[in-house]
């Protein structure tokens, strides 16, 4: 800081009238900072919410349970022992599938809380402190993404218990990792502005129920492609939740031997893809939903 | 940069009348607020208010629901920004630095702002984070106020374990963390029980002994009159009148004599003698055949009265001399008592005990 030794000739006007003023807000050092105060409150929340702390924990492994046991072995791969079910190159191929539906729906609880919290006016009281305008954004997606982790270390962890295994390098591991979060977040900020958009809890699930179900079962996630008629073979082919999943099975190398090519390119390119579509995302909803949140709050 | 060389202005001081008028300097009036318009559609939120508050004074702005009061306050605290007009809070443009407003504040509003998961201590903390106080003072801050308002031992349990009142001084806490130069509080008793609202009362009496400016709205006509230096009555969107709760009152015409008959055939009778005996405006409730009238002579008026109708052989069951009340204030600036302006739908408010609920008084019997 300048201006502060007395006697300086320098500090005319600075010295003056300005220094009782608080620190003006600004910076984007104290922007991260609000963010991050505001998504450490919603992590106390999903630990102190049961529903919430169900549902990034035990439904992960109920998940990984469920499918592996009751569907793995009524589900035959291309390529891995023909037309025989295999429940362990079953197993092995549904985990990623399991991490993309796990994460989309981790990416709701931003749409519920702020409608939630415009309800409960606690968003007039962060509007009302000199906090950066972004944080409450911020801080609640960046909630999911951490939400999220521990969600992937249990699924990871259960994954290991009933045999499925990463067959490629770290660094293709961690990518793995890194895109299905990365993915989540930027379905977070759709669920933000859907959430700001109803302002009630209960309709916000009813509406994510109807558009997720559709789009994580639609696509590569639990079963292979071939068998999709061909209309909802092409939908599947290019939504996005499939190219996460094809991504991360390629990078965690689970994808069985003999597996046939995929014929779209958004298979074909599927990290590349998943990229894009986040980028897209991101350039959509997060101007979007800023602008609903200030008329949404400013009501 | 303003002097600060003393230019007193004999303007700033003196009482405008109800609207508009020369308001204060922004140097010795925290709050400003002219000309303030605000629309929703065709609902007309705030018709052009206008109010000021001095430093180191309590205003009460007094009203129904619907008359306009949040929506001033979510302007003033730069939660909305009104369609027209200009406002500035502890020196500083409303709509120009909202920011700077913001760094000044604190707020409390009608549904304590809370998060329900939190413990008390971790919202304050919170709060405290978010004005960057740092994070030891932030701690510290958190701590000192759970104690000022008796909240260290349920300072580390969720707030959803709280009572309506403890959450309501929890918010108002969080509205204390940075020391703000200027308070807003958004009807501050709405909703507690008598024994949390008199406990509200005691927290806020003493933090204005302390000289904090606030600005305060509320519904309850008591609540101002015990809290406020001076009121502001506010009816659609616009401020109807202004003064010291003694001068609101003396404004309806100081004592009222209030006779309640036995039968109603005499009611005429009644009316007559009261206007005999001075008073002009009588206010007539067939249904509890009861009268009341401004009483410029006061308990001689009563005696007057009372001779007078004992002569005609009318059987009077009750009769004294009140001190106007700032309801009287409110029936008299509206034509109708403020609980029957509630359009909004809400619950009627819990009655903190001193407020006389008068009913059947039709808008009509009212001369103005």
């Amino acid at each position: 800081m300048s201006t502060t030794t007395t006697g300086q000739p320098t500090s005319g006007a600075a010295g003056t009238g300005r220094r009782l003023e608080p620190p003006p807000a600004g910076g984007l050092g104290q922007a991260l900072g609000d963010g991050w105060t505001v998504a450490r409150r919603n992590l106390i929340r999903i630990k102190r919410v049961p529903d919430l702390l169900v549902g990034s924990i035990v439904s992960p492994i109920m998940f990984v349970l469920l499918f592996a046991y009751v569907f793995g072995g009524a589900i035959a791969l291309p390529g891995a022992g023909g037309a025989q079910p295999d429940p362990a190159a079953y197993r092995e191929y549904l985990i990623a599938g399991i991490f993309a539906q796990t994460v989309i729906f981790g990416a709701t609880i931003t749409g519920s809380s702020m409608a939630q919290d415009l309800k409960s006016g606690i968003i007039d009281r962060f509007r009302s402190l000199p906090m950066a305008s972004s944080a409450v954004l911020v801080g609640r997606t960046t909630a999911d993404v951490v939400n999220n982790l521990l969600t992937v270390v249990i699924m990871t962890i259960t994954g290991l218990v009933v045999g499925w295994r990463i067959s490629t390098s770290v660094g293709e591991a961690l990518l793995g990792y890194v895109l299905l979060l990365f993915f989540a977040y930027c379905v977070s900020w759709i669920m933000a502005f859907l959430g700001l958009l109803v302002r009630t809890p209960e309709v916000f699930n009813n509406v994510t129920f109807i558009v997720i179900f559709p789009l994580t079962f639609i696509a590569n996630t639990f079963v292979p492609l071939e068998s999709f008629p061909s209309a909802l073979r092409a939908f599947a082919e290019w939504n996005p939740v499939s190219a996460v999943t094809q991504a991360v099975r390629e990078l965690f190398g689970n994808l069985p031997a003999g597996t046939p090519e995929p014929t779209a390119w958004a298979l074909q390119n599927p990290v590349l893809y998943t990229l894009l579509w986040g980028l897209v995302l991101l350039a959509i909803f997060v101007p979007l939903t800023v602008r609903q949140y200030q008329r949404a709050a400013a009501r | 940069m303003t002097t600060s060389a003393t230019t007193p202005e004999p303007a700033a001081r003196s009482r405008t009348g109800a609207t508009g008028g020369t308001r204060g300097s922004t140097q010795d009036h925290p709050v400003v607020a002219e000309g303030l318009v605000k629309r929703y559609g065709s609902v007309t939120a705030l018709d052009g208010l206008s109010l000021s508050v001095p430093r180191g004074s309590v205003l009460g702005v007094l009203g129904p629901n619907g008359a306009g009061k949040t929506t001033a306050v979510r302007v003033l605290t730069t939660l909305l920004r009104p369609d027209e007009g200009r406002a500035s809070v502890a020196g500083v443009d409303v709509l120009a630095d909202p920011a700077g407003v913001r760094r000044r504040i604190g707020v409390s509003g009608q549904y304590a702002a809370v998060d329900e998961q939190l413990t008390g201590t971790e919202n304050l903390q919170m709060v405290g984070d978010l004005y960057h106080l740092g994070r030891g003072p932030s701690r510290a801050r958190a701590r000192e106020l759970l104690e000022r308002f008796d909240l260290t031992d349920a300072g580390s349990r969720p707030v959803k374990t709280y009572s309506g009142g403890m959450r309501r001084r929890l918010d108002l806490a969080g509205a204390l963390v940075a020391e703000p130069e200027v308070l807003f509080l958004d009807e501050p008793t709405t909703g507690l029980d008598p024994r949390s609202r008199l406990g509200m009362w005691e927290v806020i009496s003493e933090l204005v002994s302390g000289g904090t400016t606030l600005l305060l709205t509320t519904q309850y006509l008591e609540e101002a009159d015990r809290l406020a230096d001076s009121i502001a009555v506010i009816d659609h969107g616009r401020v109807i009148a202004e003064g010291t709760a003694d001068e609101l009152k003396a404004q309806v015409g100081g004592e009222r004599v209030e006779i309640t008959l036995a039968s109603a055939e005499d009611v005429g009778a009644a009316r007559a003698a009261l206007e005999r005996a001075g008073a002009s405006e009588v206010a007539v409730d067939e249904q509890t055949r009861s009268l009341s009238a401004p009483a410029s002579g006061g308990t001689a008026t009563l005696v007057a009265v009372l001779g007078d109708l004992r002569e005609s052989g009318a059987e009077v069951l009750d009769a004294g001399v009140r001190r106007p009340t700032l309801d009287d204030v409110f029936l008299t600036l509206t034509g109708r008592a403020a609980e029957e302006a509630d359009d909004a739908g809400e619950p009627a408010p819990e009655d903190g005990g001193g407020k006389r609920r008068r009913g059947g008084r039709r808008r009509g019997e009212h001369a103005r």
